[in-house]
């Protein structure tokens, strides 16, 4: 298949940018959509223009770092899907396709599609740990955690940071990201001890960051290509609300 | 206080302030509904309500604050918002935000705009001086809300503002009760999509009842 | 040169306890005196950089990627080996050690494998406590499975991303070190050059990929963590920015390379559509536990599965290893699928691929069982092949997997450069001539939690903190190296893309030093190796410049080193005159097919020192003794 790409392109952090057009010819439906733009690349490089700049590494939709809007929807329309697993049978001969980076002010534009995400693990560096030491723990079975407890966790920790949420999020929040791990964390007991602290620490650096707040709009979990739910936010408030009456993140 | 220095925190405030106001609204529509038991109805309501004013007064206050509140954060969350996402998509597409979720501050404003009228028209009673309830009491000596009410409501102008502002007030509780129920953490994954329905559907019948005043009075049904 | 592991002496039980008695340690209020570098953020890394940072060191971590949390380790699916025997079924450390120096075709060091089976119990406790959320049973007990090459149930999980769990678990401790201010992080920043002084590792120098920046960093020890090479051979299930580049340099810089033959080929990954692919998609082999493996009987047979009776269909695996059967190891997995397809039994677009069945398994279980199990990989197949592998056998096929091979280091986990510490898949250590599945995550936990910690304390009491900072001869020598280096790529103007030659290194590697090797095509690779990358330093074409995110440029530079390293895991090949593991040589095999291991010659870690450009590396050996495990062939029947 043929296809028409609007794509933007901008050439630093400084400098403007702007939609550019260019045709992906010869597609087939096995490839991916990273794929599809492999061979945009290969073409432009051989005709001795720069190739179009996007994140991407493991390209099996875990390590999160492929990071494009495609036709107004981060990661593109499939559900559950990150770009890099996003595969070209879902589009047709002589679509026209948008491709845009993550937008934010929370992460700027490096190049081309390249955005800086460093402000998530700032977040993470806040809180997002059990302050617990290397060596003298004890035995992993010395306390146990109902099935359902460490399958709720483990539902939220499958978040893999790709910030698609914040693309998606009419105002830029983070808030799905810090749900999740405040969520997973505060479902365990390892991590319970902390909670308070925690929920209160990161949602401030949120907001120092530079993301908006939380207009429960469900854009990010439409979005997540992991599935990751709105119900953790609802738990964040709560676990908010907690720590709040305990006395906020001194206790 | 630090708990508004917490995005959080902040749409606490929002949820909270918006949910007192939404309990007021309510009563409101309940009391209006006097207006279908006739001038005895509204202005026997309209009596007792000013008969202990100290209450009066206090709720006037709570109210005060809680809109106060409620604008300023409303104000300032969304200039926040706007700022972190300074530039929007060539193309966009949303998938979950609604009309209503993403125009809350436009309703919000319109409904402010809203309440200035009305309390300058029905409680201040400056817009109509002839109508006034307080200058122009019933036999009974009441304040004659009835006669004002319907006086009002018999222009199609004065009508077709308030049908204007309930479709507004509805738009804006059709997002914010389960925002808040949300916000105040109220929410699970399977009591999300029923909250947000029924959300929908209390700020339909709100919108409606209040509807129904000026439509009634206009259709002739209340004389 | 005979290489010495300076393994300690002693029962094997006791080597590591008596070891760490005997290494010496830097008092606390000296270890703020030293800065140590850490490139990679992966298991290795990440734990290392959070746990010497925690012990006091200042500590820069380096990744490529724009975030530490985005290591590879975290494609990792199925699980984490631990000697816990929490089910009660017959595991100890001693046999995971066992089991481990099995798998690895006895070409491991004992010493090494032991001390990790040791350590083995604590990173699970570790990962527990920082709030790893592990699959747990109804009771709130971990629970385990088994897993490929193993009959007891030692492995961990979470879910199907538990390599995810595991890197975020030390990604979160590396966070809190970050904002303790004991770790400084750099990311998107590649290392292109080790700098040695007075023959110890002193620092490193770096690429700032978006600023262009070249810069050197001085440290007491660099420790690389930077995972391994399998990239070499274009598709590998490894990440896209998996490169050898780190390790290559610093072989280049004197550090030995071990075993570079030693490459890891999984069994099951979704087979390859077309020259377009980028990479490989590996599906956990946990899906072997359920799934039945086989190709239609007679040649060529093109009709649907469904439609071909049990009689005409090959359980090949059940049938060569009746008691391993479909759980047998990896690299005899991937081989007998090679050979079905070679012999014209293999399915799918060019007869590259075998079945895997889950009809008996859904029958049996039902599917939701099958869902809960595997749910997320049925899923991942669907999306990239458009097939439902609930209604239809998946299609899987071997692919480049994981190195065993790399920098040679001794039982202190540093290589032949004192000062430079190689951890967990860079280094060579632990795995012999095959892995196990499940073995990886364990050890680079292992080395960068409990290991690293102790044994670099030792090199760091000897040679006392080095205030001299990059102000020396030889990081400048490096750093205009290295821009030379960089300037050159960008001069050449050709008029092949870097990833034409990759693709092209690539399949003269997966055909010749692939799976199979022989003599001949061992000498047929060393021909034509070194014939592209002279035609790449004619006719690569790099657009762009170099003081700007440059992606081209940075391919380029990893390619250049593929090209080069190519040759020497080629020549190790032809130097490894028998069949172990995964390097399986035509000439060595029994009727059957097996793999026949020439004890007497080769019962040795080949270690390669670079001598020159265009010079032959030199060979060293390290020499294997076998005193715990009976050296024996290997059967998994």
């Amino acid at each position: 298949m043929n296809l028409t790409l609007y794509v933007w392109r901008q050439s630093g952090p400084a400098a403007a940018g702007r939609l550019e057009e260019y045709r992906a010819k010869d597609i087939t439906a096995d490839m991916s959509f990273l794929e599809m733009l492999d061979v945009v690349n290969e073409e432009l490089v051989r005709s001795g223009r720069e190739p179009i700049a996007f994140d991407h590494d493991c390209r099996e939709g875990i390590c999160g770092m492929c990071s494009q809007v495609i036709n107004g929807v981060p990661h593109g329309s499939q559900e559950k899907t990150t770009v890099c697993q996003l595969h070209m049978r879902h589009f047709h001969d002589g679509d026209t396709i948008y491709i845009e980076p993550w937008r934010a002010k929370a992460f700027p534009v490096i190049k081309d599609l390249i955005v800086d995400r460093s402000s998530l693990d700032r977040i993470m560096q806040s809180g997002g740990y059990v302050s617990v030491h290397t060596g003298g723990v004890p035995d992993g079975n010395a306390v146990l955690i109902p099935k359902a407890d460490a399958d709720t966790a483990m539902d939220a920790a499958e978040c893999i940071g790709c910030g698609a949420c914040v693309a998606a999020c009419p105002n830029g929040s983070a808030m799905l990201f810090v749900a999740a791990k405040v969520a997973h964390l505060a479902t365990l007991p390892q991590g319970r001890v902390e909670a308070a602290r925690r929920v209160c620490v990161m949602t401030e650096e949120m907001l120092k960051e530079g993301f908006g707040n939380c207009s429960n709009h469900y854009e990010c979990q439409a979005a997540c290509p992991k599935g990751i739910k709105v119900k953790f936010i609802a738990r964040l408030n709560r676990e908010f609300i907690r720590a709040q009456l305990k006395g906020g993140k001194d206790t | 206080m630090d708990i508004v220095k917490n995005s959080v925190g902040r749409k606490l405030v929002m949820a909270v302030s918006g949910f007192g106001m939404i309990a007021f609204v309510v009563a409101h529509l309940l009391g209006n509904t006097t207006l279908y038991s006739g001038p005895d109805g509204i202005n026997a309501y309209a009596l007792a309500l000013h008969s202990c004013s100290a209450l009066l007064w206090s709720f006037r206050l709570l109210l005060a604050v809680l809109f106060a509140l409620h604008v300023f954060f409303g104000i300032r969350l969304t200039l926040e918002n706007r700022a972190a996402k300074p530039q929007a998509y060539a193309r966009t597409d949303y998938r979950a935000a609604t009309f209503a979720g993403r125009n809350m501050i436009w309703t919000g404003v319109l409904i402010g705009v809203f309440l200035l009228y009305h309390l300058l028209q029905f409680t201040l009673q400056v817009t109509d001086p002839e109508i006034s309830a307080l200058r122009h009491p019933d036999a009974l000596g009441r304040p004659d809300v009835f006669t004002m009410v319907v006086l009002s409501f018999r222009k199609a102008a004065v009508a077709a503002v308030y049908v204007c502002a309930m479709a507004a007030l509805g738009l804006h509780l059709a997002h914010s009760i389960q925002s808040s129920l949300q916000t105040a953490g109220l929410n699970g994954e399977k009591t999300l999509p029923v909250i947000t329905k029924g959300g929908i559907i209390a700020a339909i019948l709100i919108a409606l009842g209040f509807v129904t005043f000026p439509l009634a009075v206009y259709a002739g049904l209340l004389r | 040169m005979i290489l010495d592991g300076k393994c300690p002496s002693g029962p094997i039980s006791e080597k590591w306890e008596r070891h760490r008695h005997e290494m010496k340690l830097v008092s606390p209020a000296n270890k703020r005196k030293y800065r140590i570098i850490v490139v990679g953020t992966g298991l290795a890394g990440s734990s290392a950089a959070a746990t010497l940072g925690e012990l006091g060191y200042n500590v820069e971590a380096f990744c490529f990627q724009d975030s530490a949390r985005r290591a590879h380790s975290i494609a990792a699916q199925g699980g984490i080996n631990a000697a816990k025997d929490y089910p009660n079924d017959g595991d100890s450390i001693f046999r995971l050690f066992h089991d481990t120096v099995k798998g690895g075709d006895f070409r491991s060091r004992e010493a090494n494998v032991y001390r990790l089976a040791e350590v083995s119990g604590n990173i699970i406790d570790q990962c527990v406590a920082q709030g790893v959320p592990f699959a747990r049973d109804y009771a709130g007990y971990l629970d385990n499975r088994s897993f490929g090459g193993a009959q007891v149930s030692r492995t961990f999980y979470a879910r199907g991303q538990t390599g995810q769990q595991l890197l975020l678990g030390a990604y979160s401790a590396l966070s809190r070190q970050v904002r303790a201010g004991n770790v400084r992080l750099y990311p998107r920043t590649e290392m292109l050059d080790l700098v040695v002084v007075g023959g110890e590792a002193k620092g490193i120098t770096v690429r700032d990929m978006v600023t262009g920046k070249i810069r050197c960093h001085a440290a007491d020890a660099v420790c690389l963590c930077t995972g391994g090479y399998m990239n070499v051979y274009y598709l590998s299930t490894n990440a896209m920015g998996g490169n050898v580049t780190a390790t290559y340099r610093a072989y280049k810089r004197g550090a030995f390379f071990a075993n570079p033959c030693y490459t890891q080929i999984h069994p099951t990954c979704i087979p390859v559509t077309g020259d377009h692919q980028a990479k490989l998609t590996l599906m956990s082999e946990s899906l072997r536990n359920d799934g039945r493996v086989w190709v239609p009987k007679i040649r060529g047979d093109r009709r649907p599965p469904h439609e071909i009776p049990g009689e005409e269909r090959d359980y090949y695996l059940e049938r060569k290893y009746p008691s391993f059967g479909n759980l047998a190891p990896r690299d005899i997995s991937s081989r007998a699928a090679k050979e079905v397809c070679d012999d014209g039994h293999g399915v799918g677009p060019g007869g590259r691929g075998v079945y895997l069945d889950f009809a008996g398994a859904i029958k049996r279980l039902g599917e939701d069982t099958i869902r809960q199990r595997y749910g997320n990989l049925f899923e991942m197949y669907e999306r990239i092949t458009d097939e439902n592998a609930y209604k239809q056998p998946m299609r899987i096929y071997p692919a480049p997997h994981y190195a065993m091979g790399g920098l040679w280091v001794d039982y202190n986990l540093q290589s032949s450069i004192p000062g430079l510490f190689v951890l967990g898949e860079a280094n060579f250590s632990d795995h012999g001539a095959n892995r196990l599945g499940a073995s990886a995550l364990m050890q680079g936990l292992g080395d960068g939690y409990f290991i690293i910690p102790y044994t670099i304390a030792h090199y760091l009491a000897q040679s006392g903190p080095d205030a001299a900072g990059t102000g020396r001869p030889e990081f400048v020598r490096s750093v205009e190296e290295t821009e030379a280096s960089i300037k050159r790529l960008l001069s050449i103007n050709g008029s092949k893309t870097a990833n034409e030659f990759h693709r092209e290194l690539g399949g003269i590697m997966w055909e010749q030093v692939g799976m199979t090797r022989s003599r001949e095509s061992l000498e047929n690779a060393l021909r034509r190796i070194p014939e592209l990358r002279a035609e790449f330093w004619e006719n690569v074409r790099v657009p762009g410049g170099e003081e700007d995110l440059n992606q081209e440029l940075e391919k380029v530079g990893r390619v250049a080193d593929f090209l080069d390293f190519a040759e020497l895991l080629a020549r190790d090949a032809l130097h490894r005159n028998e069949s172990c593991g995964s390097h399986f040589r035509m000439e060595h095999q029994t009727e059957d097919g097996e793999a026949v291991r020439d004890d007497a010659n080769f019962c040795h870690v080949a270690a390669w020192q670079f001598t020159g450009a265009d010079r032959e590396p030199e060979l060293h050996k390290e020499q294997l003794s076998f005193e715990n495990v009976r050296l024996a062939v290997r059967s998994y029947r």
